[in-house]
């Protein structure tokens, strides 16, 4: 048996593990996350002989899922993770949901019971794809060595076609041991899944006539645009700049447009800035590219940015008129959307109302010098927004390549709001299931990704917990992740909601018994600093920016504080909650707002 | 702007044309419960020489945009061919078919003949306190028979689910 993996591919008999290995250097894979295990011993055996692959074993497998995330979300490519059978599969599925939820390639291999074993309650076996089923864009179990080859290809098709997503392939342990014929990737198109990404002219020229005569215009933009190519990123730009129209990034946009532009309004949405929110609701017409307008985004559905015309482009034609209903359709990739429009824009005579457009830049600036995202640093104790700002202003001075991951929480809307992103591919963040525990694996992937940039994790002491074993794979690997800890000793997003809607009864949300982050730090080869006054965080940041290894810096900050702005749960844009003593409404909150999340 | 929340239903008789290939029933049902959208029927079988496709009916209701939101979630599934609202894409041919078991004696088992007689209910078994009949015909129609049947004696239902063909030439598989 000869396990080298050839570079020349001609009709030729494997053993399974080497069909997939050979299969995954087909598709131009060099790195996978994993874990081993009995079912899966066939692959890892394979893998030991070869080179081309680099396998990095993390501690848990919704680690390497979350890791195959971060790897994929900053380079734009296919992640890819191996796990053995039953628990290896079962623990990958919150990670499965997480890339499903955002739009992020992944293939996922999970070993299986051999095939005549299934169906049984086998030691370690677990229907796997039945499991992850709701999980995945779509998944698979293969039962014949014949298709082995194809299915891999087919796999990396799917992941990262149309609306991209995560992948199973199921693999019982005789087919990895069997013997059987490996395939090039087929160059036939797909007999059914071939979504669309060229968008209609039609349409195209219908979005162009209502922004052409739009006097109070919005672009939002999601992580659609991010998906596309850093290319879809610069036609955003040079549309956004060309229409002088103000622009607003989802949560899942971030980066896509640079938020150092006058043209930038922040983030929008239930933690979004005032003049994004304001803008979204008195606008005249939309246009959103890559946004699936989340509830998180539109606040209560029937006050939704009442007064506009909408037109959405989206790759992902289920993502239309799902929540809110559009006036123009474009069903396409983002980047050739955004192509055709700019085309579209400078064909079209049709003049643009200037002097309607210059009336709409002095209300938004109006509502900017607000300051929304204003707060005061006053005394030792540390806010955690001036930590995040601290370090985004520090790290833009060390002039690295830098790439941000979050856990979820205030925290993590603290570091929406507070750290810059000039470019996409930078911001990884659990978006749409809102995993816990997702950003020191996520930060392992981008790591392994780019070697030499800054990767920082923004955690919560809380969230970090949920994954914090993944300590030993960046000691094994040496990665240099930075682990920026905001501290309060709550869940601080549960806290705030308890404060805000249920009497301040703080329910289980005090973090009781937490670890020393120092020593915790140094029980795994790591560095750890503890700061708590508000004198030493510059200098601490700046050390933790320099050390040339895995950091963990546990920043001691105000317990009590929240995150403002705050459109409430059941409440309009235009409704939002500020931080005390800024300017607004202060909306109640209604049992019928208690009930959404 | 049209509200979301608008609350008038309307049925839908859904054909999905499907690759034939293990779990693609449980792909459709599981997105049908998954997302909370009603199932009324739902009929599968293979309908091609090579048994490489299947076809599934799908009768549902809801609002228009949760029928809309349901014929773009099927037709994103990767084994998804065509998918196609033969409620709203024009005149169809919507059949179901039943076997309906009744038992009884004397004037009941005669009714019952008469009955199946005037519905074109065919006789597929007999016996001397029983009948089955087998009827095939829209749902309405199936309905009333069986309406009909409950008081002399009915015993057992057994349904197909609809299936339905758009009329003249074109078609899913065209």
């Amino acid at each position: 048996m000869s396990a080298t993996l050839q570079t020349k591919t001609e009709a030729r008999t494997m053993n399974g593990a080497e069909i997939v290995l050979q299969a995954l250097k087909d598709n131009g894979v060099e790195v996978i996350f994993g874990y081993p295990g009995g079912a899966v011993l066939p692959l890892y055996d394979a893998l030991f002989q070869q080179n081309a692959i680099r396998h990095i074993l993390v501690r848990h497998e919704q680690a390497a899922v979350h890791a195959a995330e971060g790897y994929a979300r900053s380079t734009g490519k296919v992640g890819v993770v191996l796990v053995t059978s039953g628990p290896g599969a079962t623990n990958a599925v919150t990670g499965l949901v997480d890339a499903l939820m955002d739009s992020i390639p992944v293939i996922c291999l999970t070993g299986q019971v051999p095939t005549h074993l299934i169906g049984n309650d086998a030691f370690q076996e677990a229907d796997t794809t039945g499991i992850t089923r709701p999980a995945t864009k779509h998944n698979y179990l293969v039962k014949d060595i014949a298709k082995l080859a194809g299915v891999v290809h087919e796999a990396f098709y799917v992941a990262k076609s149309g609306r991209p997503g995560p992948v199973v392939i199921d693999l019982p342990k005789d087919i990895l041991i069997g013997k059987g014929p490996y395939s090039e990737a087929p160059q036939a198109a797909h007999r059914s899944y071939r979504p669309q990404t060229a968008p209609d002219m039609g349409q195209i020229r219908a979005a162009v006539r209502l922004l052409k005569g739009a006097k109070r215009p919005v672009v939002y933009a999601g992580g659609g645009v991010i998906n596309s190519g850093p290319e879809a990123s610069r036609l955003l730009t040079e549309f956004v700049r060309l229409t002088n129209m103000p622009c607003t990034n989802t949560l899942m946009g971030l980066g896509a447009y640079p938020s150092e532009d006058r043209q930038f309004l922040g983030m929008l949405g239930m933690h979004g800035t005032y003049e994004a929110n304001l803008t979204m609701h008195g606008c005249d017409v939309m246009l959103n590219v890559g946004a699936r307008f989340d509830d998180r985004v539109t606040g209560r559905l029937n006050a939704f940015s009442p007064n506009s015309k909408k037109i959405h482009a989206d790759i992902d034609p289920s993502s239309i008129n799902k929540n809110v209903k559009v006036d123009v359709a474009i069903v396409g990739d983002a980047g050739a959307t955004l192509a055709a429009l700019i085309e579209c824009w400078h064909a079209e005579e049709m003049p643009q109302d200037k002097a309607a457009i210059d009336a709409w830049w002095r209300s938004i600036d109006g509502w900017r010098r607000n300051e929304c995202l204003q707060y005061r640093q006053e005394g030792s104790i540390i806010k955690p927004q001036h930590a995040v700002k601290r370090l985004y202003e520090l790290t833009q001075e060390t002039g690295r390549e830098t790439y941000i991951t979050t856990e979820v929480g205030q925290h993590q809307m603290w570091a929406a709001q507070y750290f810059g992103f000039q470019k996409p591919n930078r911001w990884m963040t659990s978006g749409g299931l809102g995993t816990m525990g997702y950003g020191l694996p996520a930060a392992m992937g981008v790591q392994i990704a780019h070697p030499d940039a800054l990767v920082i994790d923004i955690a919560g002491e809380a969230s970090i917990l949920m994954n914090i074993q993944e300590m030993g794979t960046l000691a094994q690997y040496r990665l240099p992740v930075k682990i920026f800890i905001l501290n309060n000793e709550y869940m601080g997003m549960v806290r705030q909601w308890q404060e805000l809607l249920h009497g301040s009864r703080y329910s289980e949300s005090y973090s009781q018994s937490l670890p020393d982050f120092v020593k915790l730090a140094e029980s795994f080869h790591a560095t750890g600093m503890r700061v708590t006054e508000a004198s030493q965080l510059d200098d601490a940041i700046r050390e933790m920016l320099a050390h040339p290894g895995p950091v963990i810096a546990d920043i001691a900050v105000a317990k009590d504080e929240n995150c403002f702005p705050m459109i409430p749960s059941g409440a309009a844009h235009n409704e939002m909650i500020l931080a005390p003593g800024q300017q607004g409404g202060v909306a109640g909150v209604t049992d019928e707002g208690k009930v959404l999340v | 702007m049209p509200d979301p929340s608008e609350t008038t239903l309307r049925n839908a008789t859904i054909a999905v044309l499907v690759e034939n290939e293990a779990g693609i029933l449980a792909r459709v049902v599981g997105l049908f419960s998954g997302r909370g959208y009603n199932i009324e029927s739902l009929t599968v079988a293979s309908v091609d020489a090579d048994r490489r496709l299947s076809r599934i009916t799908i009768v549902t209701s809801g609002t228009d945009m949760v029928i809309e939101q349901i014929k773009a979630q099927l037709d994103r599934l990767v084994p998804v061919h065509k998918v196609s609202d033969l409620t709203l894409e024009g005149p169809h041919i919507a059949r179901e078919m039943a076997l309906i078991k009744v038992v009884g004696r004397g004037e009941h088992r005669m009714e019952a003949l008469r009955l199946a007689d005037a519905f074109r209910a065919r006789v597929v078994d007999a016996t001397t306190e029983s009948f089955v009949f087998e009827m095939t015909g829209a749902g309405e129609k199936l309905d009333a028979f069986i309406g009909l049947m409950q008081p002399i004696g009915l015993a057992e239902v057994s349904r197909t689910g609809v299936v339905a063909i758009a009329r003249g030439p074109g078609g899913l598989q065209s």
